[in-house]
């Protein structure tokens, strides 16, 4: 079988807040034997103003995205929430234009959060990481309850040498980032942090991995601001990690 | 009489009426202040989360049980998709049963046109009491201000409606309208009100109402409920309960009047099992509430039972949503309250900060509809749009998907007023064309780059000047802008 051709759907967030997510991806698919590209005219999947309610911005942003990856087997993204943007909301946005939602649907069947990509397509689940710290895992929603992913990111953790796997009280529970909410709430959003940091600070983890940079933004945030000891991590670098190699 | 031409009526009228509807008494632009003041009170935080931690653990334990849970929420939404999608033939129906079954019907477009049919048929029966089980469409239509009005005593019978009626406040919550309340301040409102021997026995406190209540059923000329159910082939309004009191209200007094919201119908008398198999287990974790009542028509000869039966027919704000193909799926709603229970933010910010009777977040989705977007228009913001809730509906409402359609439509027809000296659209108008053009955005991240300089130490920015970003820093760092974009670092990979 020919090597697959994946394009790497960096998202604005970890583009301008950590790069390292989008190497730590392209060195974890390179060392899976796939062709990684990366078309540097994308930008943004359109998601802050969707969920702000300005769909007609959102449309002029998405749109771009429908014909960016023609030529790609599939695009892979290291976040749950624009998977899930391009994935479910999408088809939604152009609904009343069929050679746009066409588009969209023939994206959908391409389009794959990271872990997903690699137990679902790849099936992949030890991809030779080593990490001997105590972890706890962070379900970010749009990946659990839009994609229903939420073995994937589990699977591969258990199978990073030394890791030791924890799970939180009440896992399911939203850290309360919501994307604009974040800034529309602060008042809800920032008590709703602190109890996820608790929560997952009572398991004795040392770290917090996530597949979504929102949460991680805001839940590093929070801790940094209180100078509590709890770190937190991006799961594609956790797994590009080979500690003592 | 031909019924068939009344939900025509309905929508040609609010069409028209709904915008202009101003007989509500809505707060609900104002949830930032009412969520903060329940988060700064200890006591009112820890009731809210502790009892709908409470609701949502009974509701895990008692679905559980049931082989095909999943199985019964499709066929319920099924089933409420179906009526929905007919309401018209099933209200003609229903109303056709009840009819036939020597019940009255009444139509009502409007919120002041319920109270105006319930105040009418009380003065009619020259009653000057009302016992009243716990009806939301009652509360949505504030009908003891109307009763009271006219001078007619209307006496809440539920429990819980019983204590907020005391405190003079809305609901907490659809079903438990007591929720925020301790058995401390329970125990003070019926030292005040009930008894002065002050007690803070549960008991003690729930036999206190009992003797009070049951006085008032003896005497009360009418009874008011709500509908659970509305069973469009037998015309039976189906109530739930479990202090019993909805079947005095609805059986002692002569006459009973029941408020039915339009969406309430069911088609047949076959389909109501599995909304009771749902509604217990989705509200309260319980398999059946301890009472069921299926009433069909007044007291027959030989029977027991009010003299008449009169059922209102609520739109209130129905219609609008029903004409908005999107909106429509709200309507599937049976009020169970499992969203609520879930839900992070109303955990958080408890039930009187949506600021009208409905809250949660089915509330943020009822009430823009029913009083109009620009009323409520904070309220599909105030979610992070976990989709919690759509995981506990027992109709498998999509409501992160309604709340995001309702944040477009608030955009679009009820725009906040600017916070900041760029107005909201315009910002993101130029995100988009920023976006939408690369060579723009690699500009904008140097220009940014230059630009936080000033604010960031190691790393992080402590304070961002300019809102929105200032009300991230407000309690949260902000990181820094990393040094190479991944578009920089690519070309090095």
């Amino acid at each position: 079988m020919a090597k697959p051709r994946v394009a790497l759907f960096i998202t604005c967030l970890a583009d301008q807040f950590f790069p390292q997510v989008g190497e730590c991806v392209v060195k974890i698919l390179r060392r899976l034997d796939v062709e990684v590209t990366f078309n540097p005219a994308q930008t943004c999947c359109g998601q802050p103003a969707f969920n702000t309610g300005y769909r007609d911005e959102a449309r002029t942003v998405a749109r771009r995205v429908l014909d960016l990856y023609d030529n790609a087997d599939y695009v892979v993204a290291p976040s749950g929430s624009c998977s899930s943007m391009v994935r479910v909301f999408y088809p939604e946005l152009f609904e009343h234009e069929p050679e746009l939602l066409h588009k969209a649907q023939d994206l959908q069947k391409r389009f794959f959060e990271f872990s997903e990509f690699l137990v679902k397509v790849l099936k992949v689940e030890d991809v030779g990481a080593r990490f001997s710290h105590r972890v706890t895992y962070h379900d970010s929603c749009h990946l659990l309850r839009e994609l229903g992913v939420a073995e994937a990111p589990r699977q591969l953790l258990r199978k990073v040498q030394g890791l030791d796997l924890v799970e939180m009280g009440d896992y399911k529970l939203c850290c309360g980032f919501g994307g604009t909410f974040s800034v529309k709430f602060p008042e809800v959003s920032v008590p709703m942090g602190q109890d996820k940091i608790r929560t997952a600070t009572d398991t004795g983890a040392e770290y917090l991995v996530a597949a979504d940079g929102g949460c991680l933004m805001h839940l590093a945030g929070l801790i940094h601001r209180q100078g509590l000891p709890l770190k937190t991590m991006h799961l594609a670098e956790l797994l590009a990690t080979q500690e003592g190699r | 009489m031909d019924f068939s031409l009344y939900p025509l009526y309905f929508t040609l009228r609010n069409w028209h009426l709904t915008p202009l509807m101003a007989d509500f008494d809505v707060h609900s632009n104002e949830i930032h202040q009412l969520g903060s003041e329940t988060i700064a009170n200890p006591r009112l935080a820890e009731a809210y989360r502790s009892s709908a931690l409470r609701l949502f653990t009974h509701r895990l334990n008692a679905i559980g049980e049931v082989p095909g849970f999943e199985r019964l929420r499709d066929l319920g939404r099924e089933v409420k998709r179906h009526t929905i999608e007919n309401l018209d033939y099933y209200l003609a129906q229903f109303a056709d049963s009840v009819e036939r079954n020597g019940g009255k019907v009444h139509w009502a477009s409007t919120g002041s046109e319920v109270c105006r049919i319930v105040v009418d048929i009380v003065q009619e029966s020259a009653a000057r009491e009302v016992v009243k089980a716990k009806t939301m469409v009652g509360e949505e239509v504030e009908l003891n201000r109307a009763l009271e009005a006219a001078k007619i005593r209307a006496v809440e019978t539920d429990l819980g409606e019983f204590i907020i009626q005391l405190a003079g406040e809305r609901p907490a919550h659809i079903v438990a309208p007591a929720i925020h309340k301790t058995r401390e301040q329970v125990s003070d409102l019926f030292a005040e009100h009930v008894d002065p021997q002050r007690t803070l026995v549960p008991e003690e406190l729930t036999a206190l109402a009992r003797q009070a209540l049951r006085k008032m059923f003896q005497t009360a000329g009418v009874g008011v409920s709500g509908a659970n159910f509305a069973v469009a082939e037998t015309g039976t309004v189906v109530t739930v309960e479990n202090e019993g009191n909805i079947r005095l209200c609805t059986t002692v007094p002569r006459v009973h009047i029941a408020l039915v919201g339009i969406e309430k119908l069911i088609p047949r008398l076959s389909d109501l099992g599995i909304f009771l198999r749902l509604l217990g287990r989705s509200g309260t974790g319980q398999k059946l509430t301890t009472y069921t009542s299926l009433l069909t028509g007044p007291r027959r000869e030989r029977e027991d039972g009010p003299q008449e039966m009169h059922v209102v027919m609520v739109d209130n704000g129905r219609t609008h949503s029903l004409t908005d193909p999107k909106m429509r799926e709200m309507l599937y709603c049976i009020r169970c309250g499992a969203c609520l229970n879930t839900c992070p933010v109303y955990r958080k910010i408890g039930g009187h900060a949506y600021g009208w009777v409905y809250s949660g977040p089915i509330g943020a989705l009822v009430t823009p509809e029913f009083v109009g977007i620009g009323q409520a228009r904070e309220l599909p913001f105030a979610s992070s749009l976990c989709g919690a809730c759509r995981e506990v509906c027992p109709v498998k409402i999509n409501i992160p998907d309604l709340l995001l359609h309702l944040r477009s439509n608030a955009q679009e027809q009820a725009p906040k007023p600017s916070e900041s000296l760029l107005p909201e659209r315009l910002t993101f108008r130029m995100w988009a064309w920023v976006m939408s053009r690369p060579w723009a955005y690699a500009l904008g991240s140097r220009f940014a780059r230059w630009g936080q300089v000033v604010l960031a130490r190691q790393g992080w920015i402590r304070k961002i000047p300019a809102y929105p970003a200032s009300q991230w820093t407000r309690e949260r760092d902000f990181p820094a802008l990393a040094p190479q974009t991944f578009h920089e670092r690519w070309k090095k990979l």
